[in-house]
């Protein structure tokens, strides 16, 4: 911990974080309006700090919802989308990595042909095409963030578990007796962990932008719910009259983007001294 | 050396074999009948069922993939539904809009990401440094759809400089091309900057240094040349993030070209272009990065492989 405050920021991409994640998280706490249902006399009212209510801080959309509540409730779904596609695409990468890695032979050469598909593919793009057959559901979107995720996790630790399997502590328990699956768990796993954690940060600031890349392009959460790519689709046609409509949400997707990448840095200087810059 | 080429060939054709199984497995799972969709509305059962035989849809999955590949080999997509016309030809047309921004785009980055790395390289710990290492960090996290936007509100709508839509000439390019570029530029930014870093530490640099290069020279000469590699690397598989990226710039900007193709087709569920573009642009990525691993051998002449 005390090596962790010495990385300044990381430490503030850490709060950053925190802090959307808790507002988030405390969404009927901190908002008193409906974020769903629409009220017509208060349509497009200009946030506070431009002279609008203090009833609705950001402002209200062109349905008159708060934008403030929207913000924090549309929070809630990105960051559960997002954060479970990283640990999904987490868990199939590492497993599919270590076998690859330690079984070696045509389950590798398939693992890493399967990969360099998946690669080809402009990550957007088959996700948007995936997303038209298999639709919106929450798992569905899951699945298909994971999908664009599990090789970076594969690579890594299949490329970790060919180094760490020469070494001599390693060569010590197989001597001893240790089985393949106990060598692997208690042996490899345990240090492929650094690279894993590090990705897993720097990934979560790329599912958060694709899945609002997502709902921007109508391929997302589907309204009335709110999500902040969808807000910001939204406010685009008020950018005029109303442009706090499209700001607000971009800036949320900002910061917590911005928030996820300074702690993948720090995480990586403090974890893995030879990936640092 | 040849061995190395025919193994990355086989390779390259490998991952296309793969590209295309995937596409025509996500394209058998979608629910819908696709003869009821080329047929017009309320067509007798009669006709569906005659033109799903014709059109193979009655044969074995295997078959049918066989028949697939072979239409694909010949450059047959299909009918596109939406434009009742070849889909390879609707997708082709838009192919240039799409290579203009994205060559466009390219050139920005390169530019610019490689400007600011160097200079932050060369003033490490300067002003210049922490100023490139927060562009390129905010290049990283602005969303390219946001970025898109508060452009268009800033040059389009406040101070009125700049079309915001459509493609009519090159002051169309300049704002989608800055939003496209801006994630890849951050990358190589981030990049030119820790290579640099390394290689200027090495002994040959100072070797340089001692016998009165410029520091110009060294720069340019000797360390930038060496680093060019992990940049090629790199823009290879941005090639992707461009393509990508194309999809969400062009649905902005009302931009022409393949991404607000793919879009559009999305939503008038017109697989055929669909398919085209999915099939395409992996194709155009595969290309391009054999491409940049043969451009290994001619850059550095210490890598002749196997």
């Amino acid at each position: 911990m005390k090596r962790l405050l010495r990385h300044p920021m990381a430490v503030v991409g850490g709060l950053l974080l925190l802090a959307v994640v808790t507002a988030s998280v405390a969404a009927p706490l901190l908002a008193s309006s409906d974020p769903i249902k629409p009220s017509f006399s208060k349509r497009l009212q200009p946030p506070r700090v431009l002279g609008g209510t203090s009833a609705s801080v950001l402002g209200t959309d062109n349905l008159g919802r708060d934008i403030f509540a929207r913000l924090l409730y549309g929070g809630r779904v990105s960051l559960a989308l997002a954060a479970s596609a990283v640990v999904l695409a987490g868990t199939v990468g590492v497993v599919v990595g270590l076998a690859s890695g330690v079984l070696g032979g045509r389950l590798d050469d398939v693992v890493m042909r399967v990969a360099d598909v998946q690669l080809a593919f402009p990550v957007i793009m088959l996700a948007i095409a995936i997303v038209s057959v298999v639709g919106t559901s929450p798992a569905a979107l899951v699945s298909v963030l994971a999908l664009s995720g599990w090789v970076l996790y594969a690579r890594t630790v299949r490329a970790a578990v060919l180094t760490i399997r020469q070494l001599d502590y390693v060569e010590a328990a197989r001597t001893l007796g240790a089985s393949d699956l106990r060598v692997v768990v208690l042996h490899i796993l345990p240090n492929t962990l650094a690279p894993i954690l590090v990705i897993g940060s720097s990934q979560f600031a790329t599912m958060v932008l694709l899945e609002s890349g997502l709902s921007f392009l109508g391929m997302g959460v589907q309204p009335p719910q709110p999500s902040w790519g969808a807000m910001l689709a939204e406010g685009r046609d008020y950018l005029s009259n109303a442009w706090w409509l499209a700001t607000v949400p971009g800036m949320a997707i900002s910061l917590v983007v911005l928030g996820a990448n300074l702690l993948g840095d720090g995480l990586r200087d403090l974890l893995d001294p030879r990936l640092r810059e | 050396m040849r061995a190395y080429l025919l193994r990355r060939l086989w390779q390259s054709a490998l991952t296309l074999v793969g590209v295309s199984l995937f596409v025509f497995v996500i394209l058998r799972v979608i629910p819908g009948d696709p003869a009821k969709m080329l047929l017009p509305e309320g067509a007798p059962e009669s006709a569906v069922q005659e033109l799903n035989r014709a059109l193979g849809l009655k044969e074995p999955l295997w078959v049918q993939y066989g028949i697939f590949l072979r239409s694909v080999a010949r450059g047959d997509f299909g009918q596109s539904f939406q434009y009742r016309a070849p889909a390879l030809r609707v997708v082709v047309e838009r192919a240039p809009a799409t290579i203009e921004l994205a060559l466009c785009a390219m050139l920005l980055t390169v530019l610019f990401g490689v400007s600011i790395g160097i200079l932050a390289a060369v003033r490490r710990g300067t002003g210049y440094d922490y100023a490139g290492t927060v562009l390129a960090v905010l290049g990283q996290s602005l969303p390219n759809f946001w970025l898109g936007i508060m452009l268009i509100l800033l040059f389009g709508v406040s101070l009125r400089w700049l079309p915001t839509s459509g493609f009519q000439g090159w002051q169309y390019l300049i704002l989608p091309s800055i939003t496209l570029a801006a994630f890849p530029t951050a990358l190589v930014a981030r990049l030119t900057r820790s290579s640099l870093l390394e290689i200027l530490g090495q002994e040959y640099i100072r070797t340089g240094r001692a016998k009165g290069l410029g520091e110009r020279a060294v720069i340019l000469r000797h360390a930038l040349r060496n680093a060019t590699i992990p940049l090629l690397t790199l823009l290879g598989l941005q090639i992707g993030t461009l393509l990508g990226g194309a999809v969400i710039t062009e649905s902005i900007f009302a931009w022409p070209g393949m991404g607000k193709l793919v879009v559009d087709a999305i939503f008038f569920r017109d697989f055929p272009v669909v398919q085209t573009v999915l099939i395409l642009s992996a194709t155009i990525f595969v290309a391009i990065n054999l491409l940049v691993d043969l451009l290994y051998t001619v850059l550095d002449p210490r890598i002749r492989y196997g």
